[in-house]
């Protein structure tokens, strides 16, 4: 694990569609108020980890070099690490190793994005090549739909209870957003809402789907010495994990799904968590698709495979349940993709620390974020505690 | 949100050449003459398709160059009804992963050749384990599109 490491404070744009500002002033928006949440100045950072999408996403290829004023990292080492969906998650990492190597003290980690301005789907279809698996995976809809339906077909879940479990998990995360001041769509939604709405790759409906988000979130980290000086109240790293699967979609199995099950359990391991549903108090769990989020529950351990849809219905993963999962809305509100695992990672620090306002589990004390990226590619998994 | 300035339309465009390099070379000529190449590991044995320059399990170069079964199972499947960037054609299309016979991956190409039109007839007409096979375009050029798509046999 190396040195031990705090978050000592989170930072969040408002998310949503943010034409009323160029790109690094959005960025400059979670910088400041990271900066604000930790009581420290940008004098006191010894490096800067920044990340985005595949830069295509807003036709700004070098983005470290375009935030370098709005990030302050000017005469600082800064560092740029892309994943695609799991970006935030591994830009929470970087900044780790950083912390924990003891080669810096305090460091800034930032992720945005600004995807009202380009075409999501169109960035996305370009993290494949184009000689083959380009041309036939509908953009991030596609695969996870053909995901879901390889899950459901392996259990033998009949087709009502699946849809009605990723409904529940649509109405849930669409109520718990709107307890959420940066969340991007605020709206009510009933079970006939999302099991109507309109079919977008099948089993996904428009519901079942995120949005594209404008929005930023910075994070900074702290290693025991200083955070103890500077934070009466900072959250701690317990564990970590990051796994990658094969570049080919057909190659290996996305139910039984290696680089998801292997991801958590290093963080486990390293977090002392032998029976995740019991021991966390709270899981934000990366969950663009509804069917996916079922999926995941099962690779984390959460409950056994085949049996997310029976937990899910009973209320286990929503707020007031066993492990309630996404109690800020989630990804299926709010996605600035660059930006997305690391509000994963700001939210479980903010509800460890007592600091999640109307979102706040009553007396979180241990909390897991998480992130996934490319075509089911990359799986990474942060726990985060109350206590050293 | 608050005020919205105004936006500056720019579009990046920006033409590449890219190498396919020997193995997708052959694969694209074997399209053209209606063949669907994959290739075994010499260690572990496995069929892979569309051909591989190495094992990505193994990490070894490819060895025999075997001419795969046209016909197989559908793993798993979507139904596009929305319009994406990039795709070989317009909605409602069915994306999905096919098990051809012999081989030990899952194959990435289009399901069709029925009406596509509603969700239920869809589903009723294919979930996992049914039988397809290749259905040629007319014009080839040495590319995946040479298969139109997977047809339900």
């Amino acid at each position: 694990m190396g040195r031990a490491v705090a978050v000592i404070g989170t930072g969040q744009t408002k998310h949503g569609s943010r034409f009323d500002v160029t790109y690094p002033d959005l960025v400059r928006e979670a910088v400041m108020a990271c900066f604000k949440d930790a009581g420290i100045t940008p004098d006191d950072v010894d490096g800067v980890v920044s990340g985005t999408m595949p830069s295509m996403m807003e036709g700004v290829a070098l983005t470290h070099f375009y935030f370098a004023d709005a990030m302050r990292s000017v005469g600082k080492p800064i560092m740029k690490t892309e994943t695609c969906g799991s970006t935030g998650v591994s830009l929470a990492l970087t900044g780790y190793y950083w912390v924990a190597s003891g080669l810096a003290d305090i460091v800034l980690i930032v992720g945005s994005e600004k995807m009202h301005e380009g075409d999501s789907q169109a960035t996305m279809t370009t993290v494949l090549e184009p000689f083959y698996q380009r041309h036939f995976l509908s953009g991030a809809p596609g695969v996870f739909s053909m995901q879901s339906q390889m899950w459901t077909a392996r259990y033998g879940i009949p087709e009502d209870k699946v849809r009605d479990a990723a409904a529940k998990v649509s109405v849930d995360h669409h109520r718990d957003a709107l307890d959420n001041p940066y969340a991007h769509i605020k709206v009510a939604l009933s079970m006939d809402d999302v099991k109507n709405a309109k079919v977008i790759t099948y089993p996904c409906r428009l519901y079942d789907i995120c949005p594209n988000s404008d929005g930023a979130c910075a994070v900074l980290f702290a290693s025991e010495e200083k955070a103890k000086k500077i934070c009466p109240n900072p959250a701690w790293i317990k564990g970590v994990g990051y796994r990658g699967d094969e570049y080919w979609f057909g190659d290996s199995d996305k139910v039984v799904w290696q680089c998801a099950i292997q991801a958590a359990k290093e963080a486990y391991k390293t977090a002392g968590i032998k029976n995740p549903r019991k021991e966390l108090d709270v899981a934000e769990v990366y969950n663009p698709f509804t069917f996916q989020e079922l999926l995941y529950y099962e690779c984390f351990g959460f409950c056994d495979f085949g049996e997310a849809c029976d937990y899910t219905l009973k209320g286990t993963f929503a707020k007031g349940g066993e492990l309630p999962c996404d109690p800020s809305g989630g990804v299926l509100c709010t996605n600035p993709i660059g930006a997305t695992g690391l509000i994963r990672v700001a939210e479980a620090s903010m509800q460890v620390t007592g600091k999640a306002g109307d979102r706040q589990i009553g007396g979180a004390k241990l909390a897991f974020a998480h992130a996934m990226g490319g075509v089911d590619q990359f799986n990474g998994v942060m726990i985060i505690g109350s206590e050293r | 949100m608050a005020k919205h300035f105004r936006t500056l339309r720019h579009d990046v465009w920006l033409p590449y050449r890219i190498a396919v390099g020997p193995t997708f070379n052959r694969f694209y000529e074997g399209l053209k003459v209606e063949k669907i190449w994959g290739n075994k590991c010499p260690q572990c044995g496995k069929v892979l398709v569309p051909a591989r320059t190495f094992c990505p399990g193994c990490f070894v170069d490819m060895g025999d160059w075997i001419e795969v079964s046209q016909e197989g199972e559908v793993v798993t499947w979507t139904l596009a009804n929305d319009r994406f960037y990039g795709m070989p054609v317009d909605p409602p299309f069915i994306g999905a992963l096919i098990r051809l016979d012999g081989t030990d991956c899952d194959f990435l190409h289009l399901v069709g050749g029925f009406d596509l039109t509603h969700v239920d007839s869809v589903r009723s007409k294919i979930t996992k384990g049914t039988r397809v096979k290749a259905v040629w375009s007319d014009q080839k050029k040495g590319h995946l599109m040479d298969i139109k798509y997977f047809q339900p046999v």
